[in-house]
Formats: C-alpha cells, structure tokens, sequence
C-alpha cells in the first residue's frame, strides 16, 4: 500500500513542464467493488481512466509452497480455499491430475457424480456472481433473488458432501462418500425451482434498462486481446473466444454430453453478463441430462492408502465457473510433489483489466471489473 | 459466578426495574445499562472480507438467514461509520498494517469478531506458512471468537447475539478496562 503522502498527489494544476494534471487514487486493498483484497492504483486525468496497476499479495497464503509438503491425498483440500466459489470443480483438477500420473481408472458413478456437483457449483457460483455484480452496479434486490437459489445448493451440497462452501468432496480415484438418498428428489426440486424463478432474474437484471445502460459498450476486449491476455471461461467467450475445456479437451463424461459452448461476440460488459446466465440453462440441461443416469457401481476406485506419483511431469486442466484452471505437477517419486503449479484464470482475467479500463471513464470501472469476476485468493494463492 | 453466568444473568429485553403505577409503569435504571442496551441493538458490521468467510457473511446479510434481524443489516464499507468489525477471512503479513489502521479508523466503541479458524489461529492449514498472521489478534484486540471453516451462518449469528449479550453486561474488553468512557 502506498503510504507515503507523495503519492497521491492532486496535481489540478498543469506541471512545471506543461505535462497535464494527473490524479493517482487507490481503490483497495478494503473496498466493497473489488470483491476481497485487491488493490488497484488508478491514474485519472479528470475523469478519464489512464493506467490501472493492480497490486496483488494481500491474500497471498502461500498455497503452491504449502502443497509441496502435503501427500497427494491431503494437498487436495487446500485447493478448496483458492478458488472458493469453484470449489468442487478446483478439487476435481487436483484429483484428475493425481489420477493421470498413477493411472488410475474412475468409476462411472464417480464420474456421473463429479459432473453433477461440478455444474451445481458453477449454478450456485454464477447466482453469487449475479448478486454482487448487481450490487455493484447499485441494485441490492437480486443479491437477495440469486442467494435465494444458491443456499438451495448449499443445502444439496451439505446433504451430501458436509460441508457448504469448501466440500472437498473429491479425492484421487472417485469421491469421498455416495451420494446422500435425498439427492436425487432435491436436485429435481431445485432444477423446478431455478428453471420457475428465472424469469424474475430477467425482470430484475437482464431487461432493466439502467443495468443494460450501464454496461452494454463498457469494457470491451476484442477477440484478439482476449486470446493474447489468456482470458478464459466467461470473460474469453463473451469476447469469441472458443476456450471452453469441457469443449476442447473434454474430461469426466463431458464428450457424452450434449450441451452449447456459450459464445457471444460484443465483447463487453453485457455480453460477458449473457455468456454467465447462459451457461446456467446449460448446467441446468447437463443436470437434467445425468440426474436420471446416475449408473449404480462403486463411488470411489480401490487405491493405495499411500499415493506415489512416478517420476515426471503431469498437467491437467478443468472449466471452473472463470475458466481454464490448471494443474501442474513435478513429481519426483515421493509420496509429496517436488513443485505444484496452478494456472488460476482469474489472474489472465485481471490482467486484461488495464487494456478494457483505459480511456473509459471512473463509474465505468465497476461494471468492467464485476464482469472479471474475480475471486481474489485465487489469484494470489 | 463466572463470565458466562454474569452474562446470563445480567442478559434481560430491557435493563433496569419496572414499578407498576396507576395508568403505567416507571423503569428506574443506570444510564450507563440504558446505554449499553441502545448500543448493543444497533450495531454496524464493516463489510471486511479476505476470503472464502466472506461468503458465508454474505449468506448471513442474505433472505434465508437475514442477520437485520438482530439489528445488524446496515453494512458500512468505511470503517469510519462502523461499529464492529468481522475479520472474516485469512490475515496474511502484507494485510496485517491494514487491518490495523482499518481499527484505528473506527471510532470508539469498537467491537471486533474473529470469523473461522484463519482468524482466530492462521487456520486449519495455514499454520505452517510463511505469510500468513497466525491469528487475527495479534494485530488487533478480538471480543469474539467463531471456530469453523468456514463456520456455519448459525455460527455468526450466534457470535452476534453473543456480542450483544456481552455489551448489554458491560462485559466487553472497552468496558471492563475504561467503565467510564466506554459508556459515555
């Protein structure tokens, strides 16, 4: 943080050497927009946004360094507090790499199961998502709608999984424990639920003219910005880019699905917001799809109570709700990794935010920053 | 009697004795309790969230648990018009100096929550690290501890009407240490 007087100057008056006035503010590292601990120093020139520096390191728990000294059956769980609203889905990396290095075959029911959870999860991450974006954006009644939906997840999830935010519910070779009995009847309630309420989202957010007013042409990417910055998930195709991982490099029962990658082409604000509600109507048809497929068999396939990874490199990657979440692993034989990596894709995301802010003006900077949708420990690890 | 029986104990709707006259009823009461109770139902939370706590303070300010019910709905995002603070979330080294002069913005009286195992200890898993506070008072003072990871909204809401029960006593930190000026 800077503390030194110094730095925020309010040079109104033009410079010794004719330069125009600048004003340097600090928006963070304790601000209700940036969803968490990021620190943004913006450089205004009135209004105008000149440069946005993001300063990253506030939530920094030392994740990657940390994993290292766990075995692969216990650095699983610390994946659930990166990325907290994709949880499931971050475990579901984790393990598939594990998987991959000690070839370990999943169970169908497992793999049924992961998908399932996976798509509640990125339900329940974009309500969230809809909820604080409108709040950014002044409104607070949809914050009050989409929880409505989301702690009708939660409750699923804690049936099943015990726990309602950080589950680590998957572990290498399947999940933890079988489905709770209940499941299928509230999962069917909820799809009846979501697909009865959705309308009201709609009235609320997606027509109303201020929200549209307010976003549509505001932080545009173009689609070779997009690919160059290494934006993913919503952000990414709300530009064109064709980066879904379930698409490209299909894992778990995805190629056995049917279902739309989510593109739109405008590129800003708005189209970034319709990539996210669209893609819910896909969870919701893949749920529909599997809720009454769910094959009988084992939930988790027999393995050694000590994991080994062989000696060698192992790179896995999984959509979550912000797209391509990668997983690196060195391993050198040990029952520990020698190095994890993890490629978080809200990082790629925030570093695009410079390009889209600049020239744009202040109040636009919440609308373009809510669509990042960024999830702070994630970036910092 | 020890802190939570004296909490229970002096814990009523309103405080003082209420004497039954024709046509009503007269309270007598201490100015300092009168106080004490006014305060303890209207309490501000600072929205201060790190990390995954964060959400789970949201499903609390949210339909199905709906914290404004205990009189706490009015969310600042300064510190200068909050009342209590809700570290809701890990405190790691470079966000210790913060937290620090986020409390010494608030003015007096001050309350501060210690929400999930981060902040209360550096957590289930973060103990061992070598950026993270091993729990959130070492940097500022904390009234109330919630354990959990992250703890349920049942947790916080009880952690809140806990507070309450603790200023309505007179009992928090502030309060033993300056009776005086914690009241007035």
């Amino acid at each position: 943080m800077y503390t030194q007087t110094d730095i925020i100057k309010d040079t109104t008056q033009p410079g010794p050497d004719g330069t125009e006035g600048e004003l340097v503010i600090n928006v963070g590292p304790q601000h209700p927009a940036t969803h968490g601990v990021l620190h943004l120093v913006i450089t205004l020139n009135g209004e105008t946004i000149q440069k946005i520096e993001p300063h990253l390191g506030y939530i920094h728990r030392s994740i990657e360094k940390m994993c290292e000294s766990l075995s692969y059956r216990q650095f699983i769980y610390v994946t659930s507090r990166m990325d907290y609203l994709s949880a499931h889905i971050n475990n579901l990396g984790c393990a598939q790499c594990v998987e991959k290095g000690m070839q370990i075959e999943v169970p169908g029911r497992a793999q049924v199961i992961r998908v399932l959870m996976s798509e509640l999860t990125r339900i329940a991450s974009h309500e969230l998502w809809i909820g604080a974006m409108a709040m950014d954006l002044g409104a607070f009644t949809p914050f009050f709608y989409t929880f409505r939906e989301r702690e009708t997840i939660n409750d699923i999830m804690e049936e099943t999984c015990g726990a309602r935010l950080t589950m680590n519910y998957m572990v290498p070779g399947g999940v933890m424990y079988d489905l709770h009995p209940d499941f299928h009847k509230r999962v069917k309630a909820f799809v009846a639920q979501f697909k009865h309420k959705v309308t009201e989202l709609d009235d609320l957010v997606t027509n109303n003219i201020i929200f549209q007013s307010r976003t549509k042409g505001v932080g545009i990417l173009s689609r070779e910005d997009a690919i160059s910055y290494g934006c993913t998930g919503p952000v990414g195709r709300g530009s064109g880019v064709n980066c879904d991982i379930r698409k490209l490099y299909p894992y778990a029962v995805y190629d056995t699905l049917s279902f739309d990658e989510v593109v739109e082409t405008a590129g800003d604000s708005f189209a970034r917001y319709m990539v996210r509600v669209k893609e819910m109507y896909q969870s919701i048809s893949i749920i529909e799809q599997l809720i009454d497929n769910i094959p009988e068999g084992e939930f988790q396939a027999k393995t050694k109570a000590v994991l080994k990874l062989p000696k060698g490199e192992f790179y896995t990657r999984v959509e979550t709700a912000r797209g391509e979440f990668g997983v690196y692993i060195v391993s050198e034989g040990a029952t520990t990794p020698y190095r994890i990596k993890f490629r978080s894709p809200g990082f790629s995301n925030l570093s695009a935010l410079h390009h889209m802010a600049k020239g744009s003006k202040i109040g636009d900077l919440m609308a373009t920053m809510g669509t990042l949708d960024l999830v702070i420990p994630d970036i910092d690890r | 009697m020890d802190l939570r029986e004296e909490i229970v104990e002096n814990n009523k709707p309103f405080p003082g004795e209420v004497h039954q006259v024709p046509g009503g009823g007269i309270v007598v009461s201490t100015f300092n309790d009168i106080i004490n109770w006014a305060r303890s139902n209207s309490l501000w939370p600072l929205t201060f969230a790190t990390s995954c706590c964060g959400i789970e303070m949201m499903s609390v300010a949210s339909s199905k648990y709906d914290f404004s019910r205990f009189g706490f709905e009015v969310a600042r995002a300064t510190p200068r018009q909050a009342d209590v603070i809700i570290i809701a979330g890990t405190i790691v080294n470079k966000m210790a100096p913060v937290l620090k002069r986020l409390y010494d913005q608030m003015a007096d009286p001050k309350y501060v929550i210690a929400m999930g195992a981060c902040a209360i200890s550096g957590g289930p898993f973060f103990y061992n690290t070598y950026s993270v506070v091993k729990g959130a008072d070492h940097v500022i003072p904390v009234d109330v501890y919630i354990p959990g990871c992250p703890p349920r909204p049942e947790a916080l809401l009880h952690a809140l009407i806990t507070l309450q029960e603790k200023i309505k006593s007179g009992l928090t930190r502030d309060q033993i240490r300056e009776p005086f000026k914690a009241s007035v």
